[in-house]
């Protein structure tokens, strides 16, 4: 008898604290809400005047000039749709090339179209990969923004028919959940789960369709804080740095496998960028 | 020489609408460098834009406009094929100038 | 005093000598440089602190509060204050300049729009906030000056480093 009655009782009364724990959350959650739309609107109105226009038109004059001690242009470089073609690249590559032996992605071609087809040591190839202010610019970051503003638009379509790149594709999903380094962090570690974030920057999920497709097609970016036009390589670079692993050889098949394996995992989402971000 | 700025012009109605992008470090003259030592300041002070040679805007600027800037206003007037020219000079005394036909 | 040295400051104008100066460390760089400046540049008014020494350099009164200049596109939380979106429009008849006056940076004065006639009042820009802080936007019209405020916090400063 009195079980229930004290059982009926405890219930409304846990009811009622559960309400006013609700109630007393319910400001802060709806100050968190709107912190995130606010920011949302601050990406909005940074989308128009984005300054990575500047580097896609630097890139276009470079991708066509006559370079290297060879003098040729890299109009003859083949990015995967046959020499000279940009539009529509980026949305296939990563991808296998049988005169290079493996599987590449953009900034890797063009390393190798850049030694190979105008006569650049692999040296001067690699110069100034990451540009350092305005009187240090990359012309690698160029190109990318060039060849990558082509593809805007366009559905992510990595295939993984040959087998070099299902092979490449493997091994970037067991990078990708690898952990290591000193604090035993791997990609999974920021971006296996929802809601993660770093102080106030929310982290994609990346092991979501959804996740991974938002994430890859906004890469390259304006990256305000840089004040630099930044490739995927670079995040990747950056993303080994933060993680405080090796520091990651631009171009090398590591970064690649990671690359191909978040690219391909993106497949059917409009590529749109480069994109403006903080 | 700077690098283009890139400069669009829409007919708009009656008006004519501009947005402009340039190419420019503006430094403020608060960072310092590696070693501890002030990058100098280096941003652009005036701007000038004008439509057919009319002044449409002059604008004097300081450090605390954002790198790379972007500027958009609107006139009224213009015609398709008429020419805006857009001309900035740096606190070094560099310049550039850039038009574009209004689309 | 060598001779390439003497021979230089023999024919050298006056921007040479202002360049050995600088390299000789007699002129701290920044200063150097703000000597030359575009013509026209009022560099009063992007050196001030205030509101009172910023009317001074523009040779104005103290603005009166209005209700008919609206800020558009500038968001209440910038990520980054190293790019802070602001569009202004004066709806004051008879606006010459609209200004961007950033209250806690180190020194107020953004920009200043000169506004001729034909030009609609209103004008978009992207600023740097080394802090949160309100954005005034300083309207003269028809003479007298006129100022509205809007608070943008900013979550990363964007002034140095």
């Amino acid at each position: 008898m009195g079980a229930p009655a004290t059982r009926r009782g405890g219930r409304s009364r846990g009811t009622r604290m559960a309400l006013l724990c609700l109630l007393a959350a319910a400001p802060v959650l709806f100050a968190q809400t709107t912190a995130v739309d606010e920011i949302a609107k601050y990406r909005a109105a940074l989308l128009e005047g984005n300054p990575a226009e500047l580097w896609e038109v630097r890139g276009e004059d470079i991708w066509k000039q006559k370079r290297g001690p060879k003098q040729v242009s890299l109009q003859q470089c083949d990015l995967g749709l046959g020499p000279g073609v940009v539009k529509g690249v980026y949305a296939r590559l990563p991808k296998y090339f049988a005169d290079a032996g493996r599987v590449m992605d953009l900034e890797s071609r063009l390393l190798w179209c850049m030694t190979q087809l105008q006569g650049m040591s692999d040296t001067d190839a690699r110069k100034q990969l990451f540009g350092g202010g305005n009187d240090r610019k990359s012309d690698m970051e160029a190109m990318v923004a060039y060849v990558t503003s082509e593809s805007r638009g366009l559905p992510m379509n990595v295939s993984l028919a040959d087998p070099h790149e299902a092979e490449m594709y493997r091994l970037g999903e067991k990078m990708f959940y690898f952990r290591g380094g000193p604090h035993d962090f791997g990609c999974v570690t920021c971006h296996g789960d929802d809601a993660k974030r770093i102080r106030l920057q929310d982290l994609p999920n990346l092991t979501t369709k959804e996740g991974a497709q938002k994430a890859y097609t906004t890469w390259p970016a304006y990256r305000v804080s840089q004040g630099e036009l930044r490739s995927f390589q670079w995040r990747l670079y950056d993303c080994f740095r933060q993680q405080r692993f090796p520091e990651l050889v631009y171009g090398s098949d590591a970064s690649i496998a990671l690359t191909l394996y978040l690219a391909r995992n993106a497949n059917g989402a409009a590529f749109d960028a480069p994109a403006i971000k903080r | 020489m700077a690098d283009p700025m890139k400069i669009r012009a829409n007919v708009v109605g009656d008006s004519t609408e501009v947005k402009v992008l340039m190419s420019h470090e503006m430094e403020t003259g608060q960072r310092k460098d590696a070693q501890g030592k002030v990058i100098p300041a280096w941003f652009i002070q005036s701007v000038t834009a004008t439509w057919n040679g009319k002044t449409v805007l002059a604008a004097q600027w300081g450090p605390a406009v954002s790198k790379n800037p972007f500027l958009s206003f609107k006139f009224k007037g213009g015609a398709k094929g008429d020419k805006v020219q857009i001309a900035w000079v740096d606190n070094r005394g560099d310049k550039r100038t850039d038009e574009v036909i209004i689309a | 005093m060598d001779r390439a040295r003497r021979n230089t400051l023999k024919h050298g104008g006056g921007a040479t000598l202002l360049a050995i100066a600088a390299a000789a460390g007699w002129l701290r760089p920044g200063a150097a440089l703000a000597q030359a400046q575009a013509a026209g540049w009022n560099k009063a008014a992007f050196d001030t602190q205030n509101m009172a020494d910023t009317m001074k350099a523009l040779g104005g009164g103290e603005p009166a509060q209005s209700k008919d200049i609206v800020f558009f596109q500038t968001p209440d939380i910038a990520e980054n204050g190293a790019v802070v979106p602001v569009g202004i429009t004066s709806n004051i008849p008879k606006t010459e300049s609209i200004a961007i006056l950033i209250e806690k940076n180190p020194n107020m004065v953004a920009a200043v729009f000169d506004i001729p006639p034909g030009t609609d009042p209103t004008v978009s820009t992207r600023v740097k906030m080394g802090q949160s802080s309100n954005i005034l936007a300083l309207v003269k019209a028809d003479g007298k000056y006129y100022v509205a405020a809007k608070d943008v916090k900013v979550t990363l400063g964007g002034c140095g480093g």
